[in-house]
C-alpha cells in the first residue's frame, strides 16, 4: 500500500504544536545514504521523514514530529538520535 | 561526600504512574519535586480513552469523586471484521463504573491540581536531560537549566524512557516489542452521539469496541498483521484508533496513518464517524513486550515506575492502572528508603517486593507468553477466523433453500480442510496455552 503522504498533511492540520527552534531528530547522512530499507520514510504516522529526490540527502521535518517514537526503534541502522523538542516545545495533545 | 539535597524524592514524569508516585510521597509529608517536560501534563500522552476507576479511587481515595470525566465506558464490545461483515458480542452493565472516558489533557490536568493541593511541587516545562550520579548511584536529575538534587528519584517518563535506557536500567528497544497506534478523534454535537450509539444524557454510559480482522480494503493481502482497531464514545467526541506491532509494520512497509484509513472506510466502522469533523490526530508507541521486558526496576537512587517500565497488558487494554498503581508503590518503597536513610539498589528492591504483590507483577507473569502466543497466529486472528465467522454467519441467516446440514458440514469441512489443518492444531495449542497460563497463573 502506497503512503497517503498527502493524506497524512491533512491530518496535522488537526495537531496543535509550540514548536521548538532547533531540531530533536538527528541522522548521520552518510548512514542513511547507505540503508536500503528507509524504513523512517514510510513508518513516520507524520511523514516526517522525506528523501529528497534531487539530493537523495534525508530531510528530517521535525517540526511535524508526534513524539511517538516509532523511528528511533524501527530504524535498521539504528541511526536516528532521538531526544526530547526543548522543554515546552513539541506537540500539543489536547484530545487524545 | 555531604551532598545537600534540594528535595526528598524526584519524579520524573507527569502522567499517572508520575502522579501518583508524588502523591504517595507527598502524602507522607515528605518534599517531593514532580518534573514535566510540556507545558501542559498530559499534552504528550495518547491512549484508547479510558481511565480505570479502580486504580484512580486507590490512588486518589477522597478527592475520587471529584474526578470529572466524559462518560462511563461501560459498554464493552469485542467485534470481529470481515470485507463487508461483522460479528459483535457485547457485554453492557449500566450499573457499573470501571472506566471513564476522559481526554488525557483533561485527565492529567486534574490529576496535577489535586497533588499541588496535598504538597507536590510540580514544575511544567522542565526537561531532564541527564541523571545526576555519584558514585553510581543516582543523586537527582540535570534538567536544560540546572540540577535538581534528592536521595531518590523516580522515573515515569513514559515508554520512551531515554533516562531508563541511559543508566542501563533498559535494553534495547526491538521493533517487535511495540504496537504503534494511531488515533483520530471526531467531534459531533453531544445529542447526536447519544442518537447514533443508544446513550443516556446523563453521560452514565459510553462505548468501547475491539475491533479484530485485517481482511478488509487495501489492507487485504497483509497476512500476518498483528492488528486492533478500537473505538470509544466521549461526552461530544469519538475516537477511532488502530495499533498495529511495529515489526509488521516495517517488514510489510506499511504507515499507521493508512492503515488507519482503511479502517475509517469499513462499511461497520465508517457510519460511527460519518459527519463527524476530525479534530486530532496522534500517535503513541504501547509497550507490548511484557514480563520478560520488563527491565530492572531499580538501582542505587532509582526506581522505574508506568509505561517507561513496560506495564501493560495488551491483551485486555489496560495501561492506566498499571501506571497508577506502579507509581505508588514506587512512591512508597522511596519511603520506606528515606524512613531507613539507606538508598542503595538492596533498600530500594522492596520496590519489586511490592510489585510481586500487587495485580502488576502477577498479571504481567501469567500473560507472559499470551501477546507472543497470539502473535504467532496473527493470521488466524486478523484473517482466517473473521472470514470462518462470517461463512458460519451466512449459512445460518441466508435462508438459500439448501438443506442447512449439508451446508454446515461443508463449512465444518472446510474450517479444518481448507488450509493445511496443522494451522487449526497450532491454534488450538496456542489458545489453549494462554488459557493454561491465566488459570494457572499467579
Amino acid at each position: 500500500m502506497e503512503k497517503n503522504s498527502k493524506e497524512i498533511q491533512k491530518k496535522l492540520t488537526t495537531v496543535k504544536y509550540n514548536c521548538a527552534d532547533s531540531s530533536h531528530l538527528s541522522v548521520n547522512q552518510e548512514i542513511c545514504a547507505k540503508c536500503k530499507e528507509k524504513t523512517c520514510t514510510f513508518i513516520c504516522p507524520a511523514d516526517v521523514y522525506i528523501q529528497d529526490e534531487n539530493t537523495g540527502q534525508l530531510v528530517v521535518q521535525y517540526e511535524n514530529c508526534l513524539e511517538c517514537g516509532a523511528c528511533k526503534i524501527a530504524c535498521p541502522k539504528k541511526n536516528i538520535e532521538w531526544r526530547y523538542p526543548s522543554a515546552g516545545c513539541g506537540v500539543v495533545f489536547k484530545n487524545s | 561526600m555531604n551532598i545537600e539535597y534540594n528535595a526528598d524524592v524526584i519524579v520524573v514524569g507527569g502522567g499517572p504512574a508520575g502522579i501518583s508516585a508524588a502523591l504517595e510521597v507527598a502524602r507522607a509529608g515528605r518534599k517531593v519535586v514532580l518534573l514535566e517536560r510540556s507545558h501542559y501534563a498530559g499534552s504528550k500522552n495518547m491512549y484508547g480513552g479510558a481511565v480505570y476507576t479502580h486504580a484512580l479511587k486507590e490512588v486518589f481515595q477522597e478527592d475520587f469523586d471529584k474526578i470529572s470525566y466524559e462518560r462511563v465506558i461501560n459498554s464493552h464490545t469485542w467485534a470481529f471484521l470481515s470485507e463487508d461483515s461483522s460479528f459483535e458480542l457485547t457485554y453492557k452493565n449500566s450499573s457499573n463504573n470501571h472506566a471513564y472516558a476522559i481526554k488525557r489533557f483533561n485527565l492529567e490536568k486534574q490529576l496535577i491540581e489535586l497533588v499541588k493541593s496535598k504538597g507536590v511541587y510540580f514544575c511544567p516545562d522542565t526537561l531532564v536531560v541527564d541523571l545526576v550520579t555519584n558514585e553510581n548511584r543516582v543523586i537527582g536529575v540535570k534538567t536544560s537549566i540546572e540540577e535538581y538534587l534528592a536521595p531518590v528519584v523516580i522515573l515515569a517518563d513514559g515508554v520512551n524512557s531515554l533516562l531508563a535506557r541511559k543508566i542501563g536500567l533498559r535494553q534495547d528497544f526491538k521493533r517487535h516489542d511495540f504496537i504503534l497506534s494511531a488515533k483520530e478523534v471526531y467531534k459531533f454535537d453531544k445529542k447526536t452521539i447519544e442518537t447514533k450509539f443508544n446513550l443516556k444524557e446523563d453521560l452514565s454510559n459510553g462505548i468501547n469496541k475491539q475491533y479484530f480482522g485485517s481482511d478488509f480494503g487495501k489492507l487485504k493481502g497483509y497476512k500476518n498483521l498483528f492488528m486492533m482497531s478500537f473505538l470509544y464514545t466521549f461526552k461530544d467526541s469519538v475516537a477511532l484508533g488502530v495499533g498495529v506491532n511495529l515489526e509488521d509494520l516495517s517488514k510489510n512497509k506499511l504507515n499507521i496513518s493508512d492503515v488507519l484509513d482503511e479502517v475509517k472506510k469499513h462499511p461497520h466502522i465508517a457510519p460511527l464517524i460519518e459527519n463527524g469533523e476530525m479534530i486530532e490526530y496522534s500517535a503513541h508507541l504501547i509497550p507490548e513486550g511484557g514480563y520478560k521486558k520488563v527491565p530492572a526496576l531499580y538501582s542505587d537512587g532509582v526506581i522505574v515506575a508506568g509505561d517507561a517500565a513496560g506495564f501493560v497488558n495488551g491483551v485486555h487494554f489496560e495501561g492506566t492502572n498499571f501506571a497508577l498503581i506502579s507509581g505508588k508503590l514506587a512512591g512508597k518503597a522511596a519511603l520506606h528508603a528515606l524512613e531507613k536513610e539507606d538508598f542503595s539498589a538492596s533498600t530500594l528492591s522492596v520496590y519489586r517486593k511490592y510489585l510481586e504483590n500487587s495485580f502488576i507483577l502477577k498479571d504481567l507473569y501469567s500473560y507472559r507468553n499470551i501477546i507472543n502466543n497470539l502473535y504467532k497466529r496473527s493470521n488466524s486472528l486478523s484473517v482466517y477466523y473473521p472470514n470462518k465467522i462470517k461463512e458460519f454467519f451466512e449459512i445460518i441467516t441466508s435462508a438459500n433453500c439448501t438443506s442447512k446440514s449439508s451446508q454446515i458440514r461443508k463449512f465444518a469441512y472446510n474450517f479444518i480442510f481448507g488450509r493445511n489443518p496443522l494451522d487449526t492444531i497450532k491454534d488450538m495449542f496456542a489458545f489453549l496455552k494462554c488459557a493454561l497460563d491465566v488459570f494457572f497463573g499467579k
